[in-house]
């Protein structure tokens, strides 16, 4: 028993290679290895269009990953067969970017807090019920919303039931995907904050995937830096906030709003769009925007290499000093 | 109190909204008037009778309206009104019947090909497309001709032919449910087929198939009326609205007796309509642009 909870090996997700062979894959997520240990809560960052979602989905199978491992608690998930798989799919659940998306109109709260229970079968009706209402109480809503509807509900409060639905199958694993990019600030800062008290309380181990930075630092253990579908960088949030190693990341973090007018802050300002993920830059895919790219860059692949411990980045040039 | 609980709780449903709209229309409740009306008088009318449908009095053949028989009587001498209303039954019951066979049917194959996968949905689409291509009155007078009429064959063609739309229309709905987030949660959460179909598909096309069978079941009245004065549908001595139109091919009838085809003809066209605006109210009713 290994205290990685989840293993992530060269995942790739390819959109739309047509069967005719006519159509130019979309790599959507290419080569990407990374792994969770039990209890932590590792960080998913990069703009949009970078593979975060797919990587998140494609972890619990809600799309099928095109090659890759994905070893789950000892078990490569995509070689599991239907019903091994919806044994697994208990132990891992889903937190949605849209909550007015992802609760049935058509169902009460109780309902929907109690459907996972009733696919997988456990407990009697009454006792599902208790549980959905042992969930809701988890995320600080009153237990008289279990009898109403979803759209009698605000955005902050959809996305509690959103975590409490998830919560009611009593997951080891979650994947929380931008769950608070739909919400206003100061909603958004109640749902982090209930966020890391069940995590910190169920210790949960947590996939946070996110495009805030600062939310990020605030909530994860690790993060783990994409663009265009590829890693950049993984470092500890401390390491990756004290001491970027690679230009994206640097660049990121220049982006976020500093508090503090007085503290000098050097912005780099990254020019010109991600590239289309249909057709991306050879070598290094960072290197059309790279403030330090280097012609060797256009045509190797830069490794995943460990610069510090626990610190890794992919760029070729250890000459340059961030 | 479970009950007041069950009305609490539904209360506030989308279901709940959209009888508040429907009762809200105007045309669509006198559609539902006419036709409660309607249905009533077809069901209890032939008790308070005196005629039954096939009694054939010789002694009063081609009667016009009034005196004992209320709509006059047919070229044999049976009585309009009783076999108005008997017809009207079997009207109802080939409509419904067929429309039920078909919405189950449409439901199905709509559905488990948006949800099961490629390969299903290839297979029951192309299937689909082969059925809608089959001619329908050509289609009609070979299933006709195979199974003879009669109430239960002109039921199984009628179902036959009407499915096919209703599958697309479902097909359609649940190609776009399917990457809604909360079915996408449903699947992550390991619900199978049965579980999204039941749960999830079911639920989110309620509105189309209530839609679907009431105008089903106006076209599926006529087109039972239609096969009926072909001759293909339901056979003589029964009664049906359209075998009675039948009558009205001979020009005779058609000048002077113009109320042995006039009656079931207006009855067919009042129930039609009223069964018209009912849909037309349900649609609104469900129309989810009008919800929040």
């Amino acid at each position: 028993m290994s205290d990685k909870l989840l293993i992530v090996r060269d995942l790739a997700k390819h959109f739309g290679h047509g069967r005719m062979g006519r159509n130019v894959p979309i790599k959507a997520v290419d080569g990407v290895s990374f792994s969770v240990a039990r209890g932590e809560v590792v960080g998913l960052v990069g703009e949009s269009g970078s593979g975060k979602t797919t990587i998140g989905r494609s972890i619990l199978r809600l799309v099928e990953p095109t090659a890759g491992e994905v070893i789950f608690d000892g078990k490569n998930l995509p070689k599991l067969s239907p019903a091994e798989m919806r044994a697994q799919r208990r132990r891992m659940q889903y937190i949605f970017q849209d909550p007015f998306a992802s609760l049935s109109p058509r169902m009460t709260i109780g309902e929907i807090l109690t459907e996972g229970l009733a696919i997988q079968r456990i407990g009697t009706r009454a006792e599902r019920r208790d549980k959905a209402r042992a969930a809701l109480a988890a995320v600080e809503l009153p237990e008289d919303a279990i009898d109403r509807y979803a759209h009698e509900f605000s955005g902050g409060q959809r996305q509690r039931i959103g975590i409490a639905r998830a919560l009611a199958l009593a997951p080891d694993f979650l994947v929380a995907d931008e769950p608070v990019s739909a919400l206003d600030v100061s909603v958004a800062a109640q749902i982090i904050n209930l966020l890391r008290d069940l995590q910190a309380r169920l210790g949960l181990t947590m996939l946070f995937i996110s495009h805030d930075l600062a939310v990020v630092e605030f909530i994860c253990d690790r993060v783990i830096v994409l663009y265009l579908g590829r890693v950049m960088e993984i470092a500890s949030s401390e390491q990756l906030y004290a001491a970027p190693k690679h230009p994206y990341t640097r660049a990121l973090l220049s982006a976020i709003p500093e508090p503090d007018l007085d503290r000098p802050r050097q912005r780099q300002i990254l020019t010109g769009d991600i590239p289309s993920p249909a057709n991306p830059p050879s070598g290094c895919v960072f290197r059309t925007r790279c403030p330090h790219a280097a012609p060797p860059c256009a045509e190797t692949v830069p490794p995943l290499e460990e610069v510090a411990p626990g610190h890794f980045r992919a760029c070729l040039r250890p000459d340059i000093s961030l | 109190m479970a009950i007041a609980g069950l009305l609490q709780r539904h209360a506030k449903g989308p279901l709940a909204r959209a009888v508040r709209r429907f009762a809200a229309n105007g045309a669509a409740l006198a559609g539902l008037a006419i036709l409660l009306a309607m249905l009533a008088l077809i069901l209890a009318g032939p008790a308070f009778l005196a005629h039954q449908p096939n009694d054939i009095d010789l002694l009063a053949i081609n009667q016009p309206p009034g005196g004992e028989h209320l709509l006059g009587t047919d070229g044999v001498g049976r009585d309009v009104l009783a076999r108005l209303l008997e017809g009207g039954r079997i009207s109802m019951l080939v409509a419904t019947v067929s429309v039920a066979i078909s919405l189950v049917i449409g439901f199905i194959v709509g559905s488990v090909a948006a949800m099961g996968g490629r390969f299903l949905d290839g297979l029951l689409m192309r299937g689909v497309d082969l059925a809608m291509t089959l001619p329908p009155v050509i289609f009609l007078l070979v299933l006709a001709s195979i199974t003879g009429a009669g109430i239960g064959s002109t039921i199984l063609v009628i179902a036959l032919l009407s499915w096919p739309v209703l599958s697309r229309m479902v097909r359609s709905r649940l190609l776009e449910l399917r990457e809604r987030d909360f079915v996408v949660a449903a699947r992550g959460m390991g619900a199978g087929l049965g579980h999204l179909l039941w749960r999830h598909g079911l639920p989110n096309s309620i509105d189309i198939l209530v839609v679907y069978a009431t105008l089903q079941i106006a076209a599926a009245i006529l087109l039972e009326a239609g096969l009926s004065f072909l001759g293909l549908g339901v056979p003589p001595p029964d009664a049906s609205w359209g075998n009675m139109l039948n009558a009205a091919r001979s020009s005779i009838v058609l000048e002077r007796a113009p109320w042995q085809w006039m009656s079931p003809g207006a009855a067919l066209v009042i129930t039609v309509l009223a069964i018209n605006f009912v849909g037309d109210g349900l649609r609104d009713a469900f129309d989810p642009r009008s919800d929040l």
